[in-house]
């Protein structure tokens, strides 16, 4: 079979999956709902690796297909076709995200068991799933945006997947609204480039593009800088970065699939998609990249402050993204996409361990309350740590391999990019310490009660449940988190999910060591073909430099987390109140929210007051409304006279009248 | 004989329909009287139709005649249902319609 014929049934089967998930949500039994779903994005997988076989059978320069099935709209200039687009980096991207999807959806069979919203939860997954994936697999601008606006609303749905919690739910309009921010920014940047180039088709536009502009032309410019609206928006990246912690409202496998292997991924993948428009327009690629390396900083030192664990994962991976949108702009394509595979891995497995962590604590999410979970949850203990020491980039695991390629990219590129190299070694220490301040603080030091509780073979159970946020009481009814929870020690899926990540997250690195096998490089090599920036990467001497300065940093931040949290326990609140202003700036998220809600919501509110005070009530009301009404009161009130009831009264009227009209036609005539 | 007499005799008798709608007051009178103007228009229209040499007129004076015929069938039919419900037989009386 061709690989575009594989394409189209990566596709059908997470909507055909979402179709019966969602039709049959009250016929499907038990935790059938979650099977079938797994099942459709295995399937999905399986044909993305026939995809994979299926391009690698073409010669490198023949491994960009398209392929379209009918026509939306074919009129003067423009050609919007539902077609898609396969080409190595589209299936290196549907790949990672098939895969992680599939571990995920097992996890959550066992995770969500006793869910009210199970059927919905599953059906909402799929329908993520098949969004992120036609995303990818977009061949022009307008599927592009249809993927995106979908993976956006299903990100939606999940984050306020407990719908009765009002912090769940106004954390889901948060993440939508500064998402739709996003659309309007690729819209806009769709536009500029297609009024110069008249075709929404990737390869022609990539064609055409060198062709109708030069080198940093301000539309051009512009246009880059829009697509970055939406990357930055969909990506986390400041300052559209505030949905992201918030959005850790939603139960936490869709943290592990949407804000940290797949969706959040997806402004990496748009800038990679689009590196011919960004290579001719440098500014904008700058901006880009010195957003990013903002991003990686900020982020790093917000995540050694808050003690939410998922928040800290959550900054965790608007750091990691920090990184690959920096890689992508600046040129190192390759390192950023892996990248972006083993951080869907590490990252996954990092959230799934939280998840098992905070059923162990009955919901709880504080890293204050957490301690001394290593004897209690050995599995989730070691997975732990096989995943931070991949975040933190320790070899040989996954993370060190490719964050340090990126690096080393950018070390090589030499001018402003050195510098933003070093910031990015500055932010490899912080990773470091605020990932093993994770696993020092909830798997170190005197067991808590629930971890003591669980020692003894009893899994905790909140007395009441309550909002880990604000601690109201729940209850237990659709629209909150179900009564039981679910640990990765005692629920085999999980366990599964949990351990192959963690073998994808050891060896995954191993798929491009430099100099040895280049495997990921040479695989999309054909994607990048006409880049000048992808050719110019580093030597395999300066890169395995990188890599060491990247070793050697990595264990320096996890020596620094060590003394910290371990051997003089207190460091951290001593060095608090000795940098009490920092520490305020990072444990209030460097004020953005505050900061947005200043220079954006408090105008639009008090525009919006203004609007109904003055345009609407007093403008619109009295003179619109209530002038209109005055005349049509007062003229019937005059004619109302007229109508007295009488017939005959009528009939003389009438008479009256037909004589009259008689009598001027005579007279005129 | 010329036309002028048969117009006058029919101004008449509309003049008198007119009248008989405007001062009487029982419905059943009024409905004759409207059935008095229908028939001079009618009779004008013959004549007419005669001055020309041409059935167009006559055509037109048998459509009133249909016209006529269903307005009598509304009509009697409003006023039955009138006495029926024991309302006054009377247009003065109904006036509920005022504004």
């Amino acid at each position: 079979m061709a690989p575009t014929t594989f394409g189209w049934l990566v596709l059908l089967c997470p909507i055909v999956g979402t179709v019966v998930i969602g039709l049959g949500f009250r016929r499907l039994p038990g935790r059938s709902p979650g099977w079938i779903a797994t099942a459709a994005i295995g399937l999905s997988f399986v044909c993305a690796i026939g995809m994979l076989l299926a391009l690698l059978n073409r010669s490198p320069a023949h491994r960009q297909l398209t392929s379209s099935l009918w026509s939306y709209a074919n009129t003067v200039g423009v050609g919007a076709n539902l077609e898609i687009l396969v080409d190595p980096l589209s299936v290196f991207m549907v790949l990672v995200v098939s895969g992680v999807s599939t571990l995920i959806h097992l996890y959550s069979v066992s995770y969500m068991t006793s869910d009210r919203g199970y059927t919905r939860f599953f059906a909402y997954l799929n329908y993520f799933v098949f969004s992120m994936l036609l995303l990818l697999l977009a061949g022009n601008f307008v599927l592009l945006i249809v993927g995106w606006a979908f993976v956006g609303a299903a990100s939606y749905l999940l984050i306020s997947f407990w719908y009765r919690r009002t912090t769940a739910t106004r954390a889901g309009i948060k993440a939508f609204v500064i998402n739709v921010v996003g659309d309007v920014g690729l819209v806009l940047g769709t536009f500029f480039i297609f009024t110069h180039t008249g075709t929404l088709d990737f390869l022609k536009t990539f064609a055409a593009v060198p062709q109708v502009f030069h080198h940093n032309s301000t539309d051009l410019v512009v246009g880059c800088l829009l697509l970055l609206v939406g990357a930055f928006a969909k990506s986390a990246q400041i300052p559209l970065h505030t949905w992201l912690p918030d959005a850790m409202e939603g139960p936490t496998p869709v943290s592990a699939l949407i804000h940290a292997a797949t969706m959040v991924t997806a402004g990496v993948y748009l800038i990679a998609r689009m590196h011919p428009l960004f290579e001719l327009a440098p500014t904008a690629a700058d901006v880009g990249a010195i957003g990013g390396c903002l991003t990686l900083l900020i982020a790093g030192t917000i995540g050694l402050a808050v003690t939410d664990i998922k928040r800290v994962i959550a900054y965790s991976t608007m750091s990691q993204i920090g990184y690959m949108i920096m890689g992508v702009s600046a040129g190192a394509y390759s390192g950023a996409l892996f990248l972006l595979m083993a951080h869907a891995f590490f990252k996954a497995l990092l959230f799934m361990g939280a998840g098992s962590l905070i059923a162990a604590m009955a919901g709880s999410q504080s890293l204050d309350r957490m301690s001394g979970f290593r004897r209690a949850l050995p599995f989730t203990f070691g997975c732990f740590i096989i995943g931070g020491l991949a975040l933190s980039g320790l070899p040989p695991f996954s993370g060190w391999f490719s964050k340090d390629d990126i690096l080393a990219y950018l070390d090589h590129r030499g001018g402003g990019f050195e510098i933003l190299g070093i910031l990015g070694y500055v932010g490899a220490i912080l990773t470091a310490v605020y990932t093993f301040r994770i696993i020092f603080r909830a798997f170190f030091g005197e067991p808590c009660p629930e971890a003591k509780e669980l020692e003894e073979g009893h899994l905790a159970h909140a007395e009441v449940p309550t909002n880990p946020q604000t601690g109201e009481v729940e209850d237990t009814d659709v629209g909150f988190p179900g009564p039981e929870h679910h640990i990765a020690e005692r629920e085999w899926p999980m366990k599964i999910a949990m351990a192959t990540l963690a073998l994808l997250a050891t060896v995954g690195g191993f798929l491009q060591i430099p100099g040895v096998d280049d495997a990921v490089r040479r695989f999309l090599a054909p994607s990048f073909a006409g880049s000048r920036l992808a050719a110019a990467g580093p030597s395999t001497g300066t890169d395995w430099v990188g890599l060491l300065i990247g070793a050697a940093i990595a264990g320096v931040g996890i020596a620094v987390a060590y003394r910290v949290w371990i051997l003089a326990p207190g460091t951290s609140t001593r060095v608090r109140e000795r940098l009490a202003p920092l520490y305020e700036l990072f444990v209030n998220k460097w004020y953005f929210d505050e900061l947005i809600d200043f220079a954006i919501v408090r105008p639009a509110l008090w525009f919006g007051q203004i609007a109904t005070t003055v345009l609407d009530r007093a403008l619109v009301g009295t003179l619109v409304t209530d002038g209109t009404v005055g005349i049509v009161r007062a003229g019937s009130a005059a004619v109302r006279r007229a109508q007295t009831g009488f017939l005959r009264y009528y009939a003389a009227l009438m008479v009256l009248g037909i004589t009259g009209v008689v009598i001027y036609f005579l007279v005129s005539s | 004989m010329p036309i002028g007499w048969y117009l006058v005799v029919s101004a008449l008798i509309f003049s008198i329909g007119a009248a008989g709608v405007l001062v009487r007051r029982s419905p059943l009178v009024i409905l004759l009287c409207l059935e008095l103007m229908l028939n001079a228009a009618n009779l004008a229209l013959v004549a007419f139709s005669r001055m020309w040499g041409h059935e167009d007129g006559q055509v037109f004076a048998l459509i009133v005649l249909v016209v006529a015929a269903c307005e009598v069938t509304v009509g009697l039919g409003l006023i039955v249902a009138i006495y029926r419900r024991q309302l006054p037989i009377d247009v003065d009386d109904l006036r509920e319609l005022q504004g």
